[in-house]
Order: structure tokens, then C-alpha cells, then sequence
């Protein structure tokens, strides 16, 4: 259960299809416009997928469709892009010099 | 209540813009094409010296300029004998929130404060998110960032994800929206739900807190060089860090030539849904930067005040591949781990100053903060998830949205110019549409000064 009181997002549809500007290529105009936004869950208790209202951090009172608790970051770094390295040694022996054979 | 559908509230724009910027953009405007330009830039009241104070007490500017002596010998290496000026950045990433444009948040969120906005509110998917949030936070002003941030499938741009959380981080609210121009919808009716000021990166107290980077080019370039630059690149979308910039270094009594430079998205659709997430670059691309080169007006003030084409003397493009390995080649040869985005003008001066002689300087006008998701890796080990094709090759073989070719060579990063004529004559006719007539004589002079040329040139093109 989630509590009023608690840091939530919720999800918002602000224009469905039909109601989309004109100009806009056809991909977009299939879909919803939607919004997302954070803020203090103002109902006593709600679950996921709920209709509620938040107050936000500057203090507006918004309702939308309880989606996340405590939502977070997690983008990160990305997998290892080997070509990267291969730029280094690249850039590094035109302007340094190549490896040196020891032999 | 007011009427909050999207065509009543699109009709209340030029009343809810008025509110939220305090400035009356009809006193500039003529009724046809024409409008006092200079007369709307010298309204703010703030002269270059007002703002480099603003900009102090907000701990702003004087940012290094760095020459970048191992880029420059990896570019003699490849140029021509005597070829290859030496090319500097100015390292905008050591800002206040991590970029220029915090330059730009400064005298917006200064004169929001002293007119007694309780707020800001800004719509970017950039940097300028974060800037406006640092600058409010300084202020003890509430500041709203809007978003254009996910694809219908709800998975965001990882550089547009990073930009919300360091907004928060600063104390802001951050409101994501899917793809779509009508952010500016949403964006308004913040505007009259809040009563906060519009920080937008369009008005003139924005260009005006960047003419401080072009003045600080020309002086670091005095003190540490002993000479004048030769050619300032600077990455171009909506067009005001050229014109900020540009405006600066005349102020300064700097003459070098001022080129634009944008990555190459051709034949990605800015509003496309489902072309969203297939590029790498979420600014600093031509999707942004030709179009308001040609049309300035269509940003979100009426009249904006970033009008690159008064101030640019060439046009290039790189694409997506060149900037990526100049980013890592400046990680590795020169210890700056920057943003990839803000490395497009570093990519084309790259290219440049091969055609530049030796003694010449060639100067960056910016660097951006890097991190997770706007990190190299974190794009391109997206955009590989997204099933583009990058691997080693001729970068000019790259099409956005379906490859990224890293040159498999540094020989290989041109920078490809774009035809001004062609640019110049499309401001022309973009302007001809607002008016049902003839252009006036008055009309003919402004398009002269907006395009950089002369009577006999609007002329050619009004037929």
C-alpha cells in the first residue's frame, strides 16, 4: 500500500490521438501525447495504477495515474564499446609514436 | 475557469508570453517583416558590463581557454605542408551546472527575480534545463523544466534522462512529456497556472548573457596569445550561442570570421515518435539548426532574439561518427573527458584548420559536463541497442538513424559545407510567407541585416 505522504509518479494523458496539432508526422499522431511528473501523494492510500493527486515540488497539486514509488535513476554508462579503445590507439601512435619493438 | 483545451489556450499565447516575459515584443514590430532588432536586444537595460557583474555573482564565466596542442599535431599530421592552425577550446564545461548556457540563465533568472516573478519556467531538453535550475536554486527562485524526454513506449533519450536528474538535483521540478511540438502547449499553460517567469533561451536577456563568452574570447585571447583568433566555430541549434557569441566578439573589436557548425541528422523528423531514440545527438543537429537559421520566429517568444544568419560566415556540418571520435581523441590526447554534443564545433574545427595556415587560430567555443548517459559509451552502446550499425569506415557514407561510421582514419572528419546562398535565400522567402504584399523598403533593409548581405542580394531573391 502506498501512503499519503509518499514520493510518487504519475502518468498523465494530455492530448489522446485525435486531439494532436496537424503538423506532425503520422508515427506521433497515432499516439498520446503524455506527461510525467513527481511529487507527495495527496490521497490517505492508493496502489499502483490508482487516480490521484500529488503536490509537486513547486507546490502545484496535479492528478494522473499513480505509476511509480520512490521512482528513481538508473541510466548508467552503457555496455564497453571496444571500437573506442581502437580510436585511442589510433589517435595515440599518430601523434606519439607507435609501440616501440624491444627486441 | 479559462478555457484549457490546446486551440484556446494556443490563441492565448501572445497575452500568456506577455505576462511571463514583461516585455511588449509589439513595440519592436513594424506590422510587416521588419522589426527593430537592436532596439529589442538594447530593452533589457543590461550592458555587456551589467551582465559580466550578474554573471560574477552567480559565479559565472572567465572559463579556460585551452590549447589543444596534441589535436593540432594530430591535424598537421594529416594537413597539407604549412597546414593545420592551431586550435583552441574554451572549456565552458568548468561553468556553473556544466555548460554556456548557464551564461544564458543568468540575466533571465536575474531579471526574474528583480521584476518579482516567484519562479521560472523553461522548456529545453538541454543543458539549459540544468543551468536554469542552478541559477534559480542561487536565487531562492521555484524553477519548472519541461521535457520533450520518451518515445510513446515510455524509454527515454539516456542524455535527456541524465538532464532531468541533474535538474532535481539542483532543486527544480522537472515535467517529461512524449514526442511532440505540443510541449509549447503544456509549457503555456505552466506558464499561466504558475505565473512564473518564461526563461526562455530566445529573449534577449538569454543572447545577452552570452555576448560575455564571445568578449571573454577576444580578451583571453590578448593575455594568452598575444593575437586575435582567426575563426570562432560554434555549435549551432537554435541559434544563440552563435548570435551571443558572434555579438560579443564585435563588442570586443574581434573580427574573426564566425562559422556554425551542426551535426548532420538528415532525414530524421524532429517529431517523429519513433525516430526519436535513433539518434545520438539530442542538440546541436541540423534538425534544429537549419530550421532556425531560415525561420528564427519559430521558437518560443514571438519575436526571438537568436538570429544566427545576421552574424555567420559559413555553415558546415560533421556527422555523428566524427564527433564521437574527436570526443574520445580529446579524452585520450588531451585528459578532457567533455559531452559529445558540445564537441560538433571541435569536429569541424578539426577539419578546418587543415585548410587554416599554421600561424592561424582556430578557436572552440565550448565544451560540455559529460556523465552517465550523456557519456560516448552510454550513446553509443544505446544507439547499438537500438540496432544502429556503428563500426569503422568513411564517415560521409553515414545515414542518421541507420548508421554511425567512426572514420577509420582522422583524415576522414570533413567538415562538409552547406550552401549559405541557399540558407540566406530561405530566410527570405520564409519571411515573405508572414506578409500578404509587397515587402516594404523597410522590409528589404531588415532582410539585408538578417541575412548578412545586401539590398541587391534580397532583391535577387524576392523574385
Amino acid at each position: 500500500m502506498i501512503k499519503k505522504g509518499d514520493w510518487v509518479q504519475v502518468e498523465t494523458v494530455v492530448l489522446s490521438p485525435e486531439k494532436r496539432t496537424a503538423n506532425i508526422p503520422d508515427d506521433t499522431k497515432h499516439v498520446p501525447l503524455k506527461m510525467w511528473v513527481k511529487g507527495r501523494l495527496q490521497n490517505e492510500s492508493a496502489e499502483l495504477g490508482d487516480e490521484v493527486s500529488v503536490i509537486t515540488r513547486t507546490n502545484r497539486l496535479v492528478s494522473g495515474t499513480l505509476c511509480a514509488v520512490n521512482p528513481s535513476y538508473s541510466h548508467s554508462f552503457g555496455d564497453f564499446i571496444p571500437e573506442l579503445q581502437q580510436v585511442d590507439d589510433m589517435v595515440k601512435s599518430i601523434v606519439f609514436g607507435g609501440e616501440k619493438d624491444e627486441g | 475557469m479559462r478555457d484549457r483545451s490546446y486551440n484556446a489556450v494556443m490563441a492565448r499565447k501572445n497575452e500568456i508570453m506577455k505576462a511571463a516575459i514583461g516585455l511588449d515584443y509589439g513595440s519592436f514590430e513594424s506590422g510587416s517583416i521588419a522589426f527593430d532588432y537592436e532596439g529589442m536586444m538594447a530593452a533589457t537595460g543590461y550592458t555587456l558590463e551589467t551582465v559580466q557583474d550578474i554573471q560574477r555573482e552567480f559565479g559565472i564565466g572567465n572559463s579556460p581557454l585551452i590549447e589543444l596542442k596534441n589535436i593540432t599535431a594530430l591535424a598537421r599530421s594529416i594537413a597539407p605542408k604549412n597546414k593545420g592552425a592551431r586550435i583552441f577550446v574554451k572549456d565552458e564545461a568548468a561553468n556553473l551546472s556544466g555548460s554556456f548556457k548557464v551564461r544564458r540563465a543568468a540575466t533571465s533568472v536575474y531579471h526574474a527575480k528583480r521584476m518579482g516573478y516567484k519562479g521560472v519556467v523553461t522548456a529545453t531538453s538541454g543543458n539549459y534545463g540544468a543551468a536554469v535550475a542552478a541559477c534559480a536554486a542561487k536565487a531562492g527562485l521555484k524553477c519548472i523544466v519541461v521535457q520533450e524526454c520518451f518515445d510513446s513506449r515510455g524509454i527515454g533519450q539516456p542524455e535527456i534522462i541524465e538532464k532531468a536528474r541533474k535538474c532535481e538535483a539542483l532543486g527544480a521540478e522537472v515535467v517529461q512529456l512524449t514526442v511532440g511540438p505540443e510541449l509549447f502547449y503544456v509549457f503555456l499553460l505552466l506558464l499561466e497556472d504558475t505565473g512564473y517567469f518564461n526563461a526562455s533561451l530566445y529573449t534577449p536577456f538569454a543572447i545577452a548573457g552570452i555576448e560575455t563568452l564571445g568578449a571573454e574570447i577576444a580578451r583571453q585571447f590578448d593575455e594568452q596569445v598575444g593575437r586575435a583568433p582567426d575563426v570562432v566555430v560554434c555549435t549551432n541549434a537554435g541559434g544563440g550561442n552563435l548570435t551571443g557569441t558572434a555579438r560579443g566578439l564585435k563588442k570586443a573589436g574581434c573580427k574573426a570570421s564566425v562559422i556554425a557548425a551542426s551535426v548532420n541528422l538528415k532525414g530524421l523528423h524532429m517529431a517523429s515518435d519513433t525516430q526519436f531514440n535513433l539518434k545520438s545527438f539530442t542538440t546541436g543537429h541540423t534538425g534544429f539548426g537549419m530550421p532556425f537559421s531560415t525561420f528564427p520566429d519559430r521558437s518560443d517568444v514571438p519575436k526571438s532574439a537568436a538570429r544566427p544568419l545576421r552574424y555567420m560566415d559559413d555553415y558546415v556540418t560533421v556527422n555523428q561518427g566524427e564527433v564521437f571520435f574527436i570526443t574520445e581523441a580529446l579524452a585520450v590526447l588531451e585528459g578532457m573527458e567533455k559531452g559529445p554534443a558540445g564537441n560538433t564545433s571541435l569536429a569541424a574545427a578539426f577539419s578546418l584548420a587543415q585548410d587554416m595556415n599554421e600561424d592561424e587560430c582556430i578557436v572552440v567555443q565550448e565544451t560540455e559536463y559529460t556523465g552517465a548517459g550523456k557519456h560516448i559509451n552510454a550513446q553509443l552502446s544505446f544507439a547499438r541497442n537500438n540496432g544502429i550499425d556503428i563500426r569503422f569506415g568513411d564517415p560521409s557514407e553515414e545515414v542518421a538513424g541507420k548508421s554511425i561510421i567512426l572514420p577509420r582514419h582522422p583524415s576522414l572528419i570533413c567538415a562538409r559545407h552547406a550552401d549559405m546562398e541557399h540558407l540566406r535565400a530561405s530566410l527570405i522567402h520564409n519571411a515573405l510567407k508572414l506578409i500578404d504584399g509587397e515587402p516594404t523598403a523597410e522590409d528589404i533593409k531588415f532582410l539585408a541585416e538578417e541575412t548578412k548581405t545586401d539590398i541587391e542580394f534580397v532583391k535577387e531573391h524576392l523574385k
